[in-house]
């Protein structure tokens, strides 16, 4: 008799501690991912927060303001936003045909061997850090471009206004130049994936009805791919503007609106990392904040984006 | 010979067929052409690095302390070990929340709540790391000392989605049937993941930990504010300014000095050499895990 009680205090026992132990578990990881959610709160609050006493004096204008005025405290955003957008989208018109020839070369063309090599050679490329990145291209692609790349285009192309100024080692192009490098991996890795998961069948039909590989790439992979392609550029762009140390160290700093891509420039990102020694006024920490929170709000607005694009594609693929 | 009017040469020697032909062997050629450059551009950057950076290095240099302002020699020991302190805090807090955060999105959470957390996590993935920079400065630097540790609390944010997301994947490729399994034996939801699901992804979350580890030691934002003006000999008190590999390599590169480029370029190799063997090394694992449980 004395058996039972033991066996049902066991049961019992275990019973007790399978409900603790489910109960700990699901507390543990609900706080971790709730710990997750704060912080992000917390960022937005404090970024926000931080740029209040330079948005209570320079309100929204603070956008269009293009003086940097440390010892007038008087700051605006325009330079950094100019710089910003001139450099991001010289990224983009250089590294998005490139990444997609790239991808194209991985799914379509490469055998599996030489793809799987020269794919993890490209995500390689996403791992070098920015700031050694950012040494090489003062050190070596700087000197490089200001002596052959940037006279080749300013007299070839210099009565445009973007090649007219004179070539330097540090400046807007060549910041554009390696932020491309930093983009091209990220966006070839992403349409890699995107056209390797394009059907087979619909590849192999087009080549059965006499398409050439270009033409079947043209009508079947790119065309139905063309949404995820989008969500790519978008990421690429969102790492572009968001890069700061190796933008501070090749663009040379200067907070002026001018045509020239040989000219130095700031971008947002460089402008809050060349001051990390710099600032003095709590006006000029603010406003550097308010950069930030600009930052931000293109940072997340971007990656929405970005994520709206690939759901709506996947429910659209889904209904199809 | 010309094909008669009205029928289809089929060895494709019309106009029209040779120019298709061409233009595909020119995609083709763009296309490897494009490939071949991104592979160049890493060996010409690695190349550099390299080239430069092995003139200056030596045992000496790894284990002597940071020459002082002006002065010959000196060495990158303080920068190692800082490194090391900063990324090792920073993957305490990260791989422990981020492991969680995936058992919470893969186990435990109703399918919208799935998307809100992965939607948070998104878009930390997507936050340029200087605005980690001044939230991290704002909240915790400003108006007091630099510290390490807040340092690590900013890469630990760099960190967490990057293990999470690592996490998920491989808890998704655990197959259902092992849980179904287990809780088919009578085991309960904790024994399942703890006992189950979490030793068949362990692999996978230690890939995705040592590429988190590969991505922060190169991080130079998050510490820019925060530990940037150190002694210059070895620290180990993370509550001071730690000297840190990214930091000095940047400060390095922007001096006049030449001597400071050599010093940022021997940095630069250890510190590549680092992270290119570690992330090598880790894709490797990762598409082997990928294969195992896949089958």
């Amino acid at each position: 008799m004395s058996a039972v009680p033991a066996v049902e205090r066991l049961r019992h026992g275990r019973r007790l501690r399978d409900w603790l132990g489910d109960r700990v578990l699901l507390g543990l990881t609900g706080l971790a991912a709730l710990a997750a959610i704060v912080v992000m709160v917390a960022i937005v609050l404090k970024v926000f927060g931080a740029s209040r006493l330079a948005f209570d004096k320079f309100g929204i204008a603070f956008l269009w303001g293009r003086t940097w005025d440390a010892t007038h405290d008087v700051y605006g955003a325009l330079p950094g936003l100019f710089g910003t957008a001139v450099t991001s989208l010289m990224a983009l018109v250089i590294a998005v045909p490139l990444a997609i020839a790239i991808a194209l070369f991985l799914s379509e063309l490469a055998p599996r061997g030489v793809g799987g090599i020269v794919g993890a050679l490209v995500e390689t490329l996403a791992a070098v850090p920015s700031v050694v990145l950012g040494l090489w291209g003062i050190l070596v692609l700087g000197p490089f471009a200001a002596n052959h790349l940037e006279p080749w285009l300013h007299d070839t192309l210099g009565f445009i206004p973007l090649f007219s100024g004179t070539p330097q080692s540090s400046g807007i192009f060549i910041a554009g130049l390696i932020l491309a490098i930093m983009v091209v991996p990220i966006v070839a890795s992403i349409c890699r994936e995107l056209f390797l998961s394009v059907p087979r069948e619909l590849e192999e039909g087009a080549l059965a009805l006499g398409a050439t590989r270009w033409e079947m790439v043209k009508g079947v992979v790119l065309s139905s791919s063309r949404p995820g392609i989008a969500a790519a550029v978008i990421l690429g762009l969102g790492r572009a503007i968001g890069e700061a140390i190796a933008v501070t160290q090749v663009i040379g700093a200067g907070w002026t609106i001018q045509w020239s891509l040989f000219s130095t420039g700031d971008t947002l990102a460089s402008r809050i990392a060349g001051q990390y020694q710099g600032a003095v006024s709590k006006m000029q920490v603010s406003a550097l904040f308010y950069l930030g929170a600009i930052l931000l709000v293109i940072g997340l607005v971007t990656n929405f984006l970005a994520q709206l694009v690939v759901r709506r594609a996947v429910v659209r693929t889904g209904a199809d | 010979m010309p094909s008669p009017e009205g029928t289809i040469d089929l060895r494709g020697r019309d106009g029209r067929t040779r120019r298709r032909r061409l233009m595909n062997r020119l995609a083709e050629i763009i296309a490897l052409l494009a490939a071949l450059f991104a592979v160049a551009i890493l060996a010409i950057v690695v190349w550099s690095v390299a080239k430069r950076g092995a003139a200056q290095l030596s045992v000496g240099f790894l284990t002597k302390d940071l020459p002082l302002f002006g002065q010959p020699g000196g060495g990158i020991a303080p920068l190692i070990v800082g490194s090391a302190i900063l990324v090792g805090i920073a993957a305490l807090i990260a791989v422990p929340v981020g492991v969680l955060i995936a058992i919470f999105t893969n186990e435990f959470a109703s399918p919208k709540l799935r998307a809100g957390i992965q939607l948070v996590i998104d878009l930390m993935n997507g936050l340029p790391s200087i605005v980690i920079a001044i939230f991290v400065f704002g909240l915790l630097v400003y108006g007091h000392a630099q510290n390490g540790l807040a340092g690590s609390y900013g890469l630990a944010i760099v960190m967490l989605p990057l293990v999470t997301r690592a996490t998920q994947e491989v808890l998704r490729l655990v197959p259902s049937s092992q849980r179904e399994g287990a809780l088919a034996l009578g085991a309960s939801r904790w024994r399942t993941v703890l006992g189950v699901v979490l030793p068949s992804a362990l692999g996978g979350i230690v890939t995705g930990t040592v590429l988190a580890v590969a991505r922060a030691v190169g991080e130079t934002a998050p510490l820019l504010f925060v530990t940037s003006i150190y002694a210059n000999t070895v620290q180990w008190d993370p509550r001071h300014a730690l000297p840190n590999m990214p930091v000095q390599i940047f400060i390095w590169s922007e001096s006049p000095d030449p001597a400071d480029h050599e010093r940022a370029w021997a940095t630069a190799l250890v510190l590549i050499v680092f992270v290119l063997i570690t992330s090598l090394l880790a894709r490797l694992a990762l598409a082997r895990t990928r294969r195992n449980m896949a089958r």
